[in-house]
């Protein structure tokens, strides 16, 4: 029976319920079945994490819950942790002979449901449906706490992205709870009503998560919001509840890749926190990072990206200029990294993995980076560093518009860059917590003269700082690049260290993945995205970093 | 009368792998999970598991006759090998990878060798004694329902 449509729990619930079971092991993959099986559950296994997220991906919707070891010789386990994650909001519970709390902390850092330790005894699989019920009593609060943030936010549409706009957004957050705790009592009914009336999961397929995009950049990021972009996207079958947990998760995702990148990256020895982009090491940092992102925005974005990456590799990925390969393996990247940088190094890191993530992005289909310089700088806005938007399809977008600028080797003023690296430290206690980002976000931000408006705009050199300020802020991706163009000069390292990295360390597996990404259908469809004009338009639409602050925040606080 | 014999040895030879420190509960689990479904599933695990290891062990090999020895191959190698000892409950087998995990934290290659013989014996041994009992066991008959050692 299909449980993807968790209208109603199935009678005999938890028989029946779908277990992917994923392990290199032959011996424990057949216990496990046989312990699940005894379980009454419905078992697929692989041995293969690639085999998995085939497997996944081709129905979308065929399971509930999966099962993985932590030690692949394919895939990471927390890879696939991740992927599986983003890609199908499954709960995953992970697996391992090793204990060490590290491991453990790590799994639930990625997002694991539970750590199960081997030897496995039954009775821990007895209980693993709770995870799946969990999830779905989550799905639908969290629908309703982006509802009302939502609501917020377009309450304060338009409104200046001052520190003003950002305390607003923190009274918002708590009068929004405050609405919700009132409507707390209807929570469940309303549980038991959309749970009934919940209609099967979408499956966000490359196209529509490209449309949607598509949208949100039309809308622009301060104006974003689910009906909006329903609209705009016009697809006839799609809800605005889809659009609104969608847009959310998306967000979140982004912020989790990017929390990722920065966990890999100083555990992969780069700590750039001293070292704002000057330090080599950044770079190196950058390719960890990209690597991460890969990974993780590969998750999310792969419909875009994947399928950007897919078509920049047949196209030029490599021959053209570095950069362009580069970038499209750091697309992914780099969209993770700017979640929450908690170092300024990080922040250097990410801008530069962010430029080139988005250059390859988008611009890769158009062949020259360069030339996408001019339609994508907008002179007048430039950083309006909204501390809090999450850039995060603004990174997208951004990137190939500071791919382009980056390119074009824009000139950096010496206090850009000053400018750049004394944001970093306000990052430094970013957090996490949007709150304090945008606490930190703010007191760079009157550092720097900027616009409030769309942080993503583009590229305006002297705007650097503001870019990197906006690093702080989740979706700095897009300021990254702008930042980076601005800084080539200083941030030589994190530009072409990062564009060389990305090239350097373009991973195997982010092919790989994106080619998966494409879930079956050639990236082709994404062509239509690189369209120039879109490009202009992106920085406005990419995230609308305010929405996406409140809602973080609201969800911090909620 | 013959049957109860065999039996009866077959019960007492598993016994005393436990006595042994050979077998510890996952053992237990096996049995538990073997049902008319799956009749000879201990069986089949063990098997697979001898399966399994016997490539782990041939890696383990090429990998320690190298020098320098690379301990974060061998790292890995023994964490698998390690978690397919668990799946059958190997005991000893189990305690001195983990052993020889340490060594590699270590990095103490004499110590990774030394521990790396006296794994492999553990390892032929409960494989020799296992299959003496899955014989005997079938000779005695269908095997006895899991009961916990004394």
């Amino acid at each position: 029976m299909d449980n993807g449509c968790f209208s109603t729990p199935r009678r005999d619930f938890p028989a029946g319920l779908r277990v992917l079971v994923v392990d290199d092991d032959p011996t424990w993959l057949k216990i496990l079945e046989k312990m699940l099986k005894k379980c009454n559950y419905e078992v697929t296994t692989c041995c293969l994490a690639r085999q998995a997220l085939n497997l996944l991906r081709e129905r979308k919707d065929g399971y509930d819950i999966v099962i993985s070891d932590v030690n692949m010789p394919d895939m990471d386990g927390f890879k696939l942790l991740e992927h599986v994650g983003l890609e199908m909001d499954l709960p995953v519970i992970m697996m391992s002979v090793d204990g060490e709390t590290s491991r453990v902390m790590k799994g639930v850092q990625h997002g694991a449901c539970d750590y199960l330790l081997k030897p496995i005894r039954m009775k821990e699989l007895r209980n693993i449906w709770q995870h799946v019920f969990r999830k779905r009593i989550h799905e639908v609060r969290e629908f309703e706490n982006f509802e009302s943030f939502e609501s917020m936010h377009l309450m304060r549409n338009g409104s200046d992205l001052s520190e003003e706009g950002n305390m607003f957004a923190l009274e918002d957050m708590t009068s929004s709870k405050k609405r919700k705790d009132v409507d707390g009592k209807h929570d469940d009914r309303e549980f038991l009503d959309s749970s009934s009336s919940k209609k099967a999961r979408v499956v966000w397929s490359v196209d529509l998560h490209q449309k949607f995009v598509k949208a949100v950049n039309q809308i622009g990021f301060d104006k974003v919001g689910p009906k909006k972009i329903l609209d705009l996207m016009n697809v006839p079958w799609l809800s605005r509840e889809n659009v609104a947990s969608h847009l959310q998760k998306y967000r979140l995702y982004l912020s989790r890749l990017q929390k990722d990148n920065e966990q890999k990256s100083s555990s992969s020895g780069m700590k750039h926190s001293d070292l704002p982009l000057k330090d080599v090491g950044s770079f190196g940092f950058q390719n960890s990072a990209d690597k991460q992102q890969n990974d993780a925005s590969i998750d999310r974005y792969n419909y875009s990206e994947g399928t950007l990456q897919h078509q920049n590799m047949e196209t030029k990925s490599h021959e053209s200029n570095p950069k362009g390969t580069v970038p499209h393996s750091i697309t992914a990247e780099k969209v993770k990294a700017f979640v929450p940088l908690e170092s300024e190094g990080k922040n250097a890191t990410f801008q530069s993995t962010m430029s080139t993530t988005q250059y390859s992005w988008t611009e890769i289909p158009k062949t020259q980076l360069k030339k996408e310089q001019k339609p994508i700088v907008h002179p007048e806005d430039n950083f309006n560093l909204l501390p809090l938007h999450g850039k995060q399809h603004n990174i997208q977008v951004d990137q190939s518009q500071s791919i382009a600028s980056i390119s074009s080797t824009p000139s950096i003023a010496e206090q850009d860059v000053a400018g750049c690296i004394e944001t970093k430290p306000r990052f430094a206690d970013y957090k996490k917590d949007y709150t304090s980002s945008v606490s930190s976000i703010r007191s760079s931000v009157d550092t720097f003269p900027f616009q409030p408006g769309n942080l993503m705009m583009n590229y305006q050199p002297s705007q650097q700082a503001i870019s990197t300020t906006n690093l702080g802020v989740k979706t700095q991706s897009y300021n990254n690049l702008s930042c980076i163009s601005d800084l080539e000069s200083y941030q030589r390292n994190l530009l072409f260290g990062g564009e060389a990295a990305s090239a350097a360390p373009l991973d195997e597996d982010l092919y790989f993945y994106w080619h998966n990404m494409n879930f079956g259908q050639q990236s082709i469809g994404m062509p239509e995205y690189y369209d120039p004009g879109l490009l202009t338009e992106v920085p406005n639409h990419l995230y609308d970093s305010t929405d996406y602050s409140v809602i973080d925040q609201g969800l911090f606080i909620a | 009368m013959d049957r109860n014999n065999s039996r009866r040895q077959v019960a007492a030879m598993k016994q005393s792998l436990f006595d042994q420190g050979l077998l510890d509960e996952q053992f237990i689990q096996l049995e538990e999970l073997q049902d008319d479904a799956n009749p000879n599933f201990v069986e089949e695990i063990v098997t697979l598991y001898y399966r399994d290891s016997s490539r782990l062990i041939s890696n383990l090999e090429q990998t320690l006759e190298r020098n320098p020895l690379d301990f974060n191959k061998l790292d890995t190698i023994m964490h698998q090998f390690k978690g397919s000892s668990s799946s059958i409950g190997a005991k000893k087998v189990k305690a001195e990878s983990s052993l020889i995990r340490e060594y590699c934290r270590t990095g103490n290659a004499e110590g990774c060798r030394k521990s790396y013989q006296q794994m492999k014996k553990e390892y032929v041994a409960l494989r020799k004694k296992l299959e003496n009992y899955f014989q005997l066991a079938r000779q005695a008959g269908p095997l006895e329902r899991a009961c916990r050692p004394k």
